[in-house]
């Protein structure tokens, strides 16, 4: 049985049919893709899945339970996180502080309004293993806005890690980096591969294909295809959807 | 291991706070100006630090907050007539009414945020006011709750009396230091620091697990109680509750304090706004009756060119001092 799984999802904004019998599965500790172009649905499907949006129709199962229309907070606390397209961090924070608010620890103590925030060495410690993870270790005390963008990617994916995810969902991580960039990105991807059921939407099909187990294609709402990178690669219509012909 | 990160328990700023307004009795005549200011100050003071939990901590405009000091001074005299004439009793029922309705407001709005958020608060702020003006067998309408008496400190082995205005002023102190070092912790606790993220960020803040709308609801319904508190104080120091405390422009006065006092960048700013407020209110009221005009141009200037109020002018200043003291560096000394 599949880890997570979407069954027969449709969604639709208005007129506009955005998801069509979706089915997506994705198998404990492997490294899935989602690819497609530009408005095919990528993004939208993981709002689904993560809970942001509720589907028409369809199920999205979590290790056999059904967690179809909860909410992203309820999603995000049986270990599902999730990076953004669009970055979404806290910026008044300083780097230290956007990891030690997602600890789970910081999460249960949530109610206590008189503790202390962060005066647990565990916690301090792990929040700082997190940042060593990331390469951002040496700017724990700078304020989150004044990183450069590829700072801020690193950081979006370790606020993500920073839940203690079994399943990371990751949006566009390489959006707006460099050769560099996607390189250390790629690094940190592979040592987390096996530890964490990934799922990563992706444009950059050499990036993708270099690091998934399993790829979907979704075009026009609709998955019209999946398998192996190496089988996709001799999929004429995967070629199609990639180059923009189908539209 | 990494050592834990510890906000101090107490401040030099907190310090200095609480012994500046200690000393006021002592010298607060002598600059010609009166006792019963003080109390003023320290109340607002007191009631602008709770507002701010919402505006400036958790970033809710509330443009309503009239409401609940208002409901706290009304729940104070009705209790001292219906209820028993205890301090602690009238307190605990300025407190208790005013958080149920900050809980009763933040059921309706905690979804909601920005101008939408702004618009419902001051929607109820008149649905409050309105009632207390027509209920008038309960709030007495326009004419308000008559004859609410200070009632005195009743330690149970000792009692002191609040009747004179330097006593009154040293139990608000008290109430003040109690409330300050409460809020100062409950802003760095676990609690106080997701509210915070919420502000920066409420998408973020449901995907890492937090239940946003909770957190909005508690932030509101604390810094109702402690406004309750506040205006269970004021209805004992004037004797009296009106319902022209819970009206917008009474709101609007703890929304300039907030902002002109710098609350959006510090604790204390609300402290320095009460206090510029009252000072403007006598020092430019006993120059010209529209001192409001004044205030309000000021408050405008500050708007517009240092959103970050007194607190915030303070801090830059600091900055510009400090960048100015530091060592000047060679470009090439850097690397030896």
């Amino acid at each position: 049985m599949a880890l997570f799984e979407a069954r027969d999802l449709h969604l639709r904004f208005v007129d506009r049919v955005v998801l069509e019998n979706v089915s997506l599965a994705f198998e404990a500790g492997q490294l899935s893709g989602i690819m497609g172009p530009n408005g095919a649905g990528k993004t939208t499907c993981f709002n689904v899945l993560t809970g942001r949006y509720k589907p028409d129709r369809g199920q999205v199962l979590w290790d056999g339970q059904d967690i179809t229309g909860r909410s992203p907070q309820a999603i995000a606390r049986l270990g599902i996180a999730r990076s953004f397209q669009l970055m979404n961090l806290f910026d008044e924070f300083t780097v230290f502080e956007n990891i030690a608010i997602a600890l789970p620890q910081t999460r249960a103590r949530a109610r206590n309004i008189m503790a202390q925030a962060y005066a647990d060495p565990a916690l301090v410690d792990e929040a700082h293993a997190i940042l060593r993870r990331v390469g951002l270790e040496s700017r724990a005390d700078d304020p989150a806005k004044s990183l450069p963008y590829g700072a801020r990617r690193a950081l979006e994916i370790g606020v993500a890690l920073a839940c203690r995810p079994k399943l990371l969902f990751l949006d566009e991580p390489t959006a707006g980096l460099g050769s560099d960039g996607r390189a250390r990105l790629a690094d940190l991807i592979l040592k987390l591969k096996g530890s964490i059921t990934i799922v990563i939407i992706e444009h950059d099909m050499e990036f993708l294909f270099s690091l998934a187990d399993q790829i979907s294609v979704i075009h026009w709402g609709q998955v019209i295809a999946k398998g192996t990178p190496a089988a996709l690669k001799a999929n004429p219509w995967v070629e199609a959807s990639n180059l923009g012909r189908l539209n | 291991m990494t050592p834990a990160r510890r906000t101090p328990i107490f401040t030099w700023a907190m310090i200095i706070v609480w012994l500046v307004f200690a000393s006021v009795p002592l010298w607060i005549e002598k600059v010609g100006l009166y006792h019963y200011l003080g109390v003023e100050i320290l109340i607002f003071a007191l009631y602008a630090l709770a507002y701010n939990l919402v505006l400036g901590h958790a970033g809710l405009p509330s443009f309503g907050h009239g409401a609940f000091f208002g409901v706290g001074a009304y729940a104070f005299g009705l209790a001292q007539f219906n209820i028993a004439a205890n301090l602690w009793i009238c307190l605990a029922a300025a407190i208790g009414a005013a958080a149920i309705a900050g809980a009763l407001v933040a059921l309706f709005i905690s979804h909601r945020r920005g101008i939408y958020y702004a618009l419902m608060t001051i929607a109820f702020g008149q649905i409050f006011w309105f009632i207390a003006v027509k209920v008038h067998s309960v709030t007495g309408g326009e004419d308000g709750l008559l004859k609410i008496e200070r009632l005195p400190v009743d330690l149970g082995l000792a009692a002191f009396d609040l009747t004179t205005n330097v006593a009154l002023y040293y139990f608000v102190l008290a109430v003040f230091i109690v409330v300050s070092f409460l809020l100062w912790r409950i802003v760095h606790s676990p609690f106080g620091r997701v509210v915070k993220a919420i502000k920066q960020n409420e998408t973020r803040a449901r995907f890492v697990g937090y239940d946003v709308w909770r957190f909005k609801a508690a932030i509101l319904v604390i810094s109702a109680a402690l406004s309750g508190l506040a205006g269970g104080l004021f209805s004992m120091a004037q004797a009296s509750a009106f319902p022209d405390v819970m009206s917008l422009h009474y709101s609007g006065y703890v929304v300039m304090m907030t902002l002109v006092g710098g609350g959006l960048v510090s604790f204390w700013g609300p402290v320095i706004g009460a206090v510029a407020f009252f000072l403007a209110r006598d020092i430019i009221g006993s120059v010209t009756t529209g001192w409001m005009l004044w205030f309000g141009l000021s408050f405008v200037v500050l708007v517009l060119f240092k959103p970050e109020g007194i607190a915030g002018i303070y801090q830059s200043l600091m900055q510009r001092r400090a960048k100015a003291s530091a060592p000047a560096v060679a470009p090439n000394a850097q690397g030896r």
